[in-house]
């Protein structure tokens, strides 16, 4: 049994399920993302999990022990919000307090604590300060110190770098991991930002409309995508529709292509869709890979990104600016060059 | 000096006129007492009056019942409402209107056909429990004004999310209650307390018709016997008005840990 255990959990609002048999094990220590567009089911569970909401159907435990009907103040989780939900009548010092107070933690203990978090967010010096007085990114870490002070068994964090600005984000998000892995607090983190799940987690469910439609490390997940869907989600892809001729080629517009997997089982003749990503793709010299003609060049700064028809259908690749190197002309003739094991045959989904 | 401004200052001094010259006019009256000199005699007459001093306490000591007993069934109301009933809350501030639109006199006839010595819980019978059935249709009275202030109060701060930050962090209902929220709507809560103040000092329909020594009746008694001194309670009662609406700026402005 896992440490979080979640089995057969299901949500529904009247007629409309929102979260649908929903399994999922996190070992102690883990941090796992929930990750999927607005609407996907992702916020539910973790309210489910938090007890802000009850569950229609199912079970969640935590160290072997169920609560799935017990209130929140009873669950021994800790909770941090997009909007940071510090307590606008207190402190700095006193928001980190709240939870040891209501404990009934000893006045030495507590003041031990809240210093103790204070050095741990690097905000020392702010313990008298109002969270008005705070800019996004220190109230933040505020309310991270609040939720971790009481020592909870699990941390929950419902998009919490998503009201801050692109800068402090990466520089929290690197925090968040870092505390994560020095505490060693199970924790599981909701987002819809890609970059964010695929930097911080150990795993990542993919949610879409009420399901895990892919649960694997960030590496699985970006590169070996179960189907369309967490495909299209998960970074930036190129979805080719191509004809089955074997079990280990196919044609895209017409052209034989080899494929590393994928194709076992598939009929000759049959359409798939395929995914390549486009830092997989490079332009090549030779006579060999796939021909087209440039399209249009993007320059992105470190990266030149260039869209390639085929025949009917369009390749973007990413390339490296390099200063030897100018990016192509549109209307140029070019090949494009890719690996065998680079062509990702999709489910269906 | 543009038309527009003009006309603004027209309109400003005709409204300054009609709302202070009665007042002026009241205030020079109650200086009048001693002939041929302006004194303050008339105030000094009711001030020492142990009638006065009687019915006033009588009634700061009812307006402070009425403060508590409103807060303590407003707040919970108004936070459970805005936290677990959002589709109630039309329902709920039309019958917290009800008071305004239903004249004083006939709430106090119902009390008075619900509570009279013949009923199941005959609070006329004695005077203490006159005194809460007074509490209570103060309650009513002041109603409006405290769920309003109260539930402004509450619309002004993240009322869901601070309650699950609380629980989530180990705190009961209560403790979320005491701690996070009525300090968080502290400003709103004692508008709605400054306002009840003020309509109960000065209120005389309830307190006449209870038979109840309150400082509403107390002006009524005056003002039909005497000349000068009517219109010294009357500016004493303005006072303590204008210091209650003071406060409510006082007290809105200085709310701790909020810009």
């Amino acid at each position: 049994m896992s440490f979080i255990d979640i089995t057969g959990l299901k949500k529904a609002f009247g007629p409309v399920t929102v979260v649908h048999d929903f399994d999922l094990g996190i070992e102690k220590g883990e941090f796992v993302s929930f990750l999927g567009p607005s609407g996907c089911g992702k916020t539910t569970i973790l309210r489910m999990i938090a007890g802000f909401e009850a569950a229609s159907a199912g079970r969640i435990a935590i160290d072997g022990r169920e609560v799935t009907r017990l209130p929140p103040a009873k669950r021994d989780v800790g909770m941090v919000f997009q909007s940071y939900a510090l307590f606008p009548n207190m402190t700095v010092g006193e928001n980190i307090a709240f939870g040891l107070r209501i404990a009934k933690k000893s006045a030495a203990e507590i003041r031990e604590r809240v210093a103790e978090m204070l050095a741990i967010i690097k905000l020392p010096d702010l313990a008298d300060r109002y969270p008005w007085q705070l800019s996004g990114g220190q109230q933040q870490r505020v309310a991270l110190a609040r939720a971790i002070a009481v020592r909870p068994q699990v941390l929950l964090l419902d998009e919490p770098l998503s009201a801050l600005d692109a800068k402090i984000r990466v520089s929290l998000r690197e925090e968040i991991r870092a505390l994560q892995r020095d505490l060693g607090i199970t924790t599981i983190f909701v987002t819809h930002d890609q970059e964010e799940a695929l930097s911080m987690s150990d795993r990542i469910v993919v949610m879409n409309e009420g399901r895990a439609a892919q649960v694997g490390t960030p590496f699985e997940v970006y590169t070996w995508p179960k189907n369309r869907f967490v495909a299209s989600f998960v970074g930036t892809l190129n979805l080719l529709d191509g004809v089955v001729v074997d079990e280990g080629r196919l044609t895209l517009d017409g052209r034989e292509v080899t494929v590393g997997r994928g194709l076992a089982g598939r009929r000759a003749g049959e359409t798939v869709t395929v995914a390549l990503r486009p830092e997989a793709v490079t332009l090549g010299a030779t006579a060999t890979g796939l021909p087209g003609t440039v399209e249009a060049v993007s320059f992105l700064g470190a990266v030149v990104r260039v869209k390639v028809r085929l025949d009917t259908q369009v390749v973007t690749l990413d390339a490296f600016n390099q200063t030897t190197q100018r990016p192509p002309e549109p209307g140029t003739a070019v090949r494009l060059v890719f690996g065998a094991e680079d062509l990702l045959v999709l489910g269906e989904g | 000096m543009k038309r527009s401004t003009l006309g603004s200052w027209i309109s400003v001094a005709i409204g300054a006129v009609y709302f202070l010259l009665p007042l002026i006019a009241t205030f020079e009256f109650s200086l009048r007492l001693k002939r041929g000199v302006y004194s303050f005699e008339a105030y000094r007459i009711v001030l020492t009056d142990p009638s006065f001093q009687a019915s006033f306490l009588y009634s700061v000591v009812l307006a402070l019942a009425t403060i508590v007993v409103g807060a303590v069934i407003v707040v919970p109301t108004a936070y459970w409402v805005r936290l677990k009933l959002p589709k109630m809350r039309p329902v709920v501030e039309f019958v917290t209107l009800l008071p305004l639109v239903v004249p004083a006199i006939v709430i106090v006839f119902g009390h008075l056909r619900m509570y009279n010595s013949q009923s199941i819980l005959p609070l006329t019978d004695s005077s203490f429990g006159t005194d809460l059935l007074l509490t209570f249709g103060y309650v009513t009275l002041s109603l409006p004004y405290m769920y309003r202030s109260v539930d402004t109060a509450l619309a002004a701060i993240d009322v869901a999310t601070l309650t699950e930050a609380a629980e989530s962090l180990g705190a009961s209902r209560t403790a979320t209650l005491t701690r996070v929220i009525f300090p968080n709507i502290r400003a709103g809560l004692l508008s709605g307390a400054f306002l009840t103040f003020a309509i109960v000092i000065g209120e005389f329909t309830f307190a006449s018709l209870l038979n109840r020594p309150a400082f509403g009746p107390y002006l009524q008694l005056v003002g039909a016997n005497r000349a000068y001194e009517p219109a010294a309670l009357a500016i004493i009662a303005f006072v303590v008005t204008w210091a209650s609406l003071g406060l409510i700026q006082v007290f809105g402005a200085a709310r701790k840990g909020s810009k």
